[in-house]
């Protein structure tokens, strides 16, 4: 199993899992908050919609698109 | 700069690894390119909770097996950078490859349609949670209603129960006659009668469409129309997609023809474009076995194997008919293009109402003035709705082609290249 953080709060995983795959899992499930304030989730899960945009280590990824490594932190507020 | 790489594939799903194989054995260099982790594309996508059939491992395993095939797993075009170069990035750099033939196998997306309630969270695509359990997200014990149109709603609710999940409503919005004439004629691909058997529902209801979702933080129940009766169903999520529509950007930024959402190919699956191929969906939609053959034929092609590639022309056109089938068969429902109401977001990124698109005239007119389509998605989500809704012709795409880093663009001045 593989440890990460999502937002502060530690989760364990499968190794493989991708990164939407665990937040939909954890906290408020959610990825984003839109312009107009309202919390999103992964919609499309294969790199098109962009909801599941989050800052993976300070870097901005597209959660259905990454893998969860031990020790990630991964932010979904903005 | 480097010496240009002799063929570019670009995805690697079933036609994107098809091409690979067929071009391998004449030894020039490939880069096959996707933007997702792992090859195999949507209908082979692997992980923690995805079985693989054999065929898939087999092709990946054959991959490996060729040292000119160099695969480049989650990168992506981020833009063109001059005549048959293109600017990449992947999680750690950004960089131009220059190429002498290129196959695009960008594959294709659910086509997704805004109704009310379609933002909360629990509400995804069809294919989209069948990717999302694949990935390791636990369904177990959820309550799952799937919605939209075609064979994909099948393979969606196999892939839910499968690990756990009840699955108490699938509503396909095609009619009895268009979905039984379909299924009479499977015994043409007896593979695929098999597949439809393997996927039978009793959750099953046709000519039935979801006419909104409800939940304060996150789904709850969703509502759906069968005819004139109204079902509301409680669940955890909704998954909802309207079949797939063809990947045509890259294509049609690179200057391919694209015609009723297609990329145009002619029999040796050559786009207009001189040493430009394209096979499988971005092609237009017609399943997993239409795209490894379409595939292998453009990567026969590209390394001169003109008699090998005519020889698959009849194997082509055997699941072509199959893919027509399918498309008559699934046609949508007009009455799904009036499912939003006036504070319906239509563009998810920007968050416009479909009241403020309705009155335009066209795309142009309701992008410049509400914004729609000018969000991180580029329209991928909201024009290709707004075509299905109001008949829009959708944007060429811009670039960069998705979010990129600045020091990714900035190799585009390395290259001596304006974006």
């Amino acid at each position: 199993m593989l440890e990460l953080s999502i937002d502060g709060q530690p989760l364990r995983v499968a190794p493989g899992t991708t990164v939407a795959a665990a937040l939909m899992a954890s906290g408020d499930h959610c990825s984003r908050t839109s312009i107009s304030g309202q919390r999103r989730a992964p919609l499309c899960g294969m790199g098109i919609c962009q909801e599941c945009r989050v800052t993976i280590d300070g870097l901005r990824r597209l959660s259905c698109q990454t893998l969860c490594r031990d020790g990630m932190h991964v932010e979904t507020q903005p | 700069m480097n010496r240009p790489v002799d063929l570019l594939i670009i995805g690697a799903g079933p036609a994107g690894m098809a091409a690979a194989l067929a071009a391998a054995p004449s030894g020039i260099s490939i880069v096959l390119l996707d933007d997702n982790p792992l090859p195999g594309g949507q209908i082979w996508r692997d992980g923690p909770n995805a079985q693989l059939p054999t065929l898939a491992t087999d092709v990946r395993a054959q991959l490996q097996h060729y040292s000119n095939i160099h695969l480049h797993s989650g990168t992506k075009v981020v833009a063109l950078a001059g005549p048959k170069r293109l600017l990449l990035e992947d999680a750690e750099r950004g960089w131009v490859l220059a190429y002498d033939k290129l196959i695009l196998c960008t594959g294709a997306r659910e086509l997704l349609l805004p109704f009310p309630g379609w933002t909360l969270p629990g509400v995804t695509g069809a294919g989209g949670l069948q990717a999302l359990i694949k990935g390791g997200l636990p369904v177990s014990g959820e309550r799952i209603v799937i919605a939209g149109s075609g064979p994909l709603l099948l393979a969606s609710a196999a892939t839910a129960k499968k690990n756990g999940a009840e699955v108490v409503r699938i509503a396909e919005q095609a009619g009895r006659r268009a979905v039984s004439g379909f299924a009479m004629g499977l015994w043409r691909w007896p593979n695929k009668a098999l597949q439809a058997l393997t996927l039978a529902s009793g959750a099953y209801r046709l000519s039935a469409h979801v006419i909104e979702a409800f939940g304060s933080d996150r789904l709850e129940a969703v509502r759906v129309q069968k005819g004139s009766r109204v079902e509301d169903i409680a669940c955890d999520r909704l998954a909802c997609g309207f079949s797939l529509v063809p990947n045509t950007e890259m294509g049609s930024a690179l200057g391919c023809e694209v015609r009723n959402r297609a990329i145009v190919v002619d029999e040796w699956q050559a786009t207009g474009l001189t040493d430009h191929y394209a096979a499988g969906e971005c092609t237009g939609f017609g399943g997993s076995e239409l795209a490894q053959v379409e595939g292998r034929i453009a990567g026969l092609v590209v390394v001169g194997k003109q008699d090998e590639a005519r020889a698959l022309w009849p194997e082509r056109q055997r699941w072509q008919r199959f893919a027509d089938r399918l498309n008559n068969a699934f046609a949508l429902d007009p009455a799904l293009k009036t499912l939003s109401k006036a504070d319906t977001l239509v563009c998810r990124c920007e968050d416009v109402p479909y009241a403020e698109l309705a009155d335009h005239s066209g795309w142009n007119t309701a992008k410049l003035n509400t914004r729609c389509g000018m969000g991180a998605c580029q329209g991928r989500i909201c024009a290709t709705a707004a075509q299905t809704l109001f008949g829009w012709e959708p944007p060429h795409l811009r670039p960069p082609f998705s979010p990129a880093r600045i020091a990714t663009l900035a190799c585009l001045d390395d290259a001596g290249t304006a974006i």
